[in-house]
């Protein structure tokens, strides 16, 4: 990784730096060649595209290079600056269960972006080599060949490379696109919202994002509108050094309606990649979100622990209107380290916050997730239920906050948080907090940690099926009640996933 | 003693531990056994004694360690398969005590078991639909409400829900070997006679059934060609199907010592 732009950890504040990167490191001499695109997928599965990024190292300089790179109306300059000053007097968090090497945020690019960029008439301009690894990664971006009833946006490093099926969802006022996007077509919309759930300073790893982040996805969905079809966004980390600092806002106004669905994979590399995004939800009057995500980044190599994804994310969604309602599920069975705690604030009477989580750790793997539900409005309601599976040597933690403030008369939990272990090097541990402001809520806590017995595994072998897929079994059936809630295709496919994550674990 | 290939399941000389160094039990003490194709075997013994630890011997439970003997399923030694293995090759055990395996789909489970035997005979697995047909009509025979496919594994089910859900699986697996450790145990008389029935549709020229079981009443539905009784480790007594009649009148005192 000793490129000439790399040897100075600061890099010098001029549109000069944008220099083309090397191909990605590994890859195969002349494999960026101009010319030779065609020939280039015989390299495994790191994506051979010119980029063009930053030096390593973060200072006001990049974030003003990186506003200027965007061409950012003054108030998001602004906005960046603002949290970058407050994450300098921030200390990284230490209480999660988790353990990691400091992160040193000078060795980090904080932008890279394929040279051939989209435009929007179309994926003509889109590097090939992007579509094909989405293509490959089963998400082809070609509308023609694209489910009808789903619209994609995806998203290669730190740039939102293609949406899909924007006309159509324009007939019915929805708006889908990159949230850089968005910052120039709707700029009032993302100055009223943007950092209106999570502020510059909510924590350390929001601030950094609110600092650098380069892209994401913007919805809109206006008022009485059932979204036509479900959107998604498929994040790709390919570039080995640069972190990933997406930045998700979604709006539905009075009595509107969308799932959306969120996807997420990385190459393998020894080397740890930093992911830290930020995802606001708003919701008006009588709205609602249903988000989903199903999360397999990369997770380190299984025996050794070496290299992964650090996956340190902020989720929020605000209730703002009556009756409003955001569901979270999650299907968590990538990333070294996990740290996430999709939240909901119930700001509207009578509005609802749902979590559903299934979160894997195999190999290595730490995972430290949960919830926060936060209780403001009169008669809100809010539910959690938390799956989390351990094997091999990962540890797994479940962390929640129920907080129910004076106000919030007739607010009700109901909390259930399950563990299992499989095998016997791996642990799991729950840290449920409860805050009741009033007496006239109600909360219930509900918390279970079973193991695969031989015996259990002994009876689905002696009918035949081998002990890997019984545990799959067991641990799909244990997982039932969050791949309900999923929509269909993304429930088999997170079936699927955790059969796959779980074939080496030992019983 | 004939040639080893004209038994289907030779037990020889088997001694078989629980538990680790210190904790190191003993429980089968050289146990010798032959079924041919055909024949109905009974064991009975007293409660201890080690019935169901054979049977589990025989169908490969990894928590006992045989440490002496081998076990010839059709002349081959199957001592070093694994038990799903095993029961691909044929050999079905009828729990005593069947598992409670939450969140687990009755219906699929068993789907799961038939075609993971479909594809070891070289088969195509079947398709959902097709397989439906089938469960149905075995659940209908042995008189199963159709709402046990929905429910997860055995849980909650009472003890003669499990073990008619046990007889079921044999049904659907069609075995060559059948173990069934106490099936009748906590059956009514009426869900007695639905077993009995379950069993008896299995036998046949091809097929070996080994009952362990405490009464006789089993035994006046399935008459046993050979009975047998272990104590403490041993077959101390093999016989026809009056051993099981003295037996029920005398106890186990005259045969153990
Ligand atoms: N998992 C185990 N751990 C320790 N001891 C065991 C285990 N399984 C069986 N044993 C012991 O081995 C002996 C034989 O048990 P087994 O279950 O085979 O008896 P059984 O003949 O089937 O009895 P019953 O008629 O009561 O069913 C008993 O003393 C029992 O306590
Ligand atoms: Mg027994």
């Amino acid at each position: 990784m000793e490129n000439a732009a790399n040897k100075n950890p600061i890099p010098a504040p001029a549109d000069a730096t944008f220099a083309p990167t090397a191909p990605v490191p590994g890859a195969p001499a002349g494999a960026v060649a101009p010319g030779l695109a065609g020939e280039e997928y015989k390299y495994g599965f790191t994506t051979q595209v010119e980029m063009e990024t930053f030096g390593k190292g973060l200072s006001e300089d990049v974030i003003r290079a990186i506003s200027r790179k965007k061409n950012e109306p003054p108030f998001l300059l602004d906005f960046r600056l603002k949290a970058y000053k407050k994450w300098l007097t921030m200390q990284e968090p230490n209480w999660a269960h988790v353990k990691y090497p400091a992160i040193n945020y000078q060795d980090i690019v904080y932008f890279a972006e394929p040279k051939k960029r989209p435009t929007l008439t179309g994926l003509d301009e889109v590097d090939p080599e992007i579509l094909k690894t989405f293509e490959k990664l089963g998400i082809p971006l070609d509308e023609q060949k694209r489910l009808s009833n789903v619209a994609v946006d995806a998203v290669f490093d730190s740039v939102s490379v293609a949406t899909t099926h924007k006309k159509k969802l324009m007939e019915s006022g929805v708006i889908f696109c990159s949230i850089s996007e968005a910052v120039h077509e709707y700029p009032e919309l993302i100055e009223e919202y943007l950092g209106s759930v999570v502020p510059v300073a909510d924590n350390f790893y929001a601030a950094l994002n609110s600092a650098v982040f380069t892209d994401g996805s913007f919805v809109y969905i206006p008022p009485g509108t059932k979204c036509p079809m479900e959107l998604s966004t498929y994040f790709r980390i390919n570039t080995e050094e640069s972190g990933q600092f997406e930045r998700t806002l979604i709006i539905c106004a009075e009595g509107s309606y969308v799932s959306y669905l969120e996807g997420c994979t990385a190459p393998k590399f020894d080397t740890n990649q930093l992911h830290a995004a930020v995802v606001e939800l708003v919701t008006l009057d009588n709205a609602e979100i249903k988000y989903s995500t199903v999360q397999n980044w990369y997770s380190g190599d299984p025996q050794t622990g070496k290299g992964g994804i650090y996956n340190f994310v902020t989720k929020r969604g605000k209730c703002l209107g009556k009756k409003s309602k955001i569901s979270w599920t999650q299907v968590e069975t990538g990333s070294a380290i996990t740290w996430k705690y999709p939240s909901c604030i119930l700001v509207g009477d009578e509005s609802v916050g749902e979590f559903y989580s299934v979160a894997l750790t195999a190999g290595h793997m730490q995972a430290d997730t949960g919830s926060k539900m936060i209780h403001l409005g009169k008669n809100t309601k809010s539910s959690i239920i938390s799956k989390g599976i351990a094997s091999d040597f990962s540890s797994n933690a479940y962390r929640g906050l129920v907080r129910i403030a004076k106000n919030a008369t007739g607010a009700r939990n109901y909390s259930q948080c399950d563990s299992m272990l499989v095998g016997h090097n791996s642990s799991a541990h729950t840290f449920p907090y409860i805050e009741t402001g009033n007496a006239g809520s109600q909360v219930e806590h509900e918390a279970s940690t079973s193991k695969i017995s031989e015996d259990q595994l002994f009876y689905f072998q002696s009918r035949g099926i081998p002990r890997e897929e019984a545990i799959s079994m067991i641990v799909n059936g244990f997982c039932k009640d969050v791949f309900n809630q999923l929509p269909m295709e993304f429930a088999v496919e997170a079936q699927k996933l955790l059969s796959l994550k779980l074939e080496n674990s030992v019983g | 003693m004939t040639t080893a290939t004209s038994y289907m399941l030779e037990v020889k000389d088997i001694h078989a531990t629980i538990g680790e160094s210190e904790d190191l039990t003993q429980i089968l003490k050289g146990i010798n056994l032959s079924v041919k194709a055909g024949e109905v075997h009974a064991i009975m013994g007293p409660n201890g004694s080690g019935k169901s630890t054979l049977s589990k011997v025989i169908a490969g439970h990894p928590d006992f360690k045989v440490s002496k003997g081998e076990v010839l399923f059709n002349g081959e030694n199957i001592l070093e398969l694994e038990a799903d293995e095993r029961s691909r090759k044929g050999i079905f055990l009828g729990f005593q005590y069947p598992v409670e395996i939450p969140g687990v789909n009755n219906a699929e489970f068993l789907r799961m078991a038939y075609n993971q035997r479909r594809k070891a005979e070289g088969k195509e697995e079947a398709d959902p639909l097709d397989f439906e047909e089938i469960l149905d009509s075995k659940m209908k025979a042995l008189d199963m409400d159709s709402r046990y496919k929905e429910r997860s594994i055995n849980e909650g089910f009472s003890g003669g829900e499990k073990k008619r859900n046990e007889i079921l699986q044999m049904a659907i697996l069609d075995p060559a070997l059948a173990i069934l450790d106490e099936t009748d145990s906590g059956l009514d008389v009426d869900a007695l006679k639905v077993v009995a029935g379950g069993i008896n549709r299995l036998r046949g020229p091809g097929k070996a059934i080994v009952l362990i079981t405490h009464y006789q009443r089993l035994l006046d539905y399935v008459q046993p060609d050979v009975v047998h009784v272990l104590s403490g480790g041993r077959i101390v007594k093999t016989g026809g199907k009056d051993l099981a009649l003295e037996v029920e009148k005398q106890g186990y005192d005259w045969l153990v010592k």
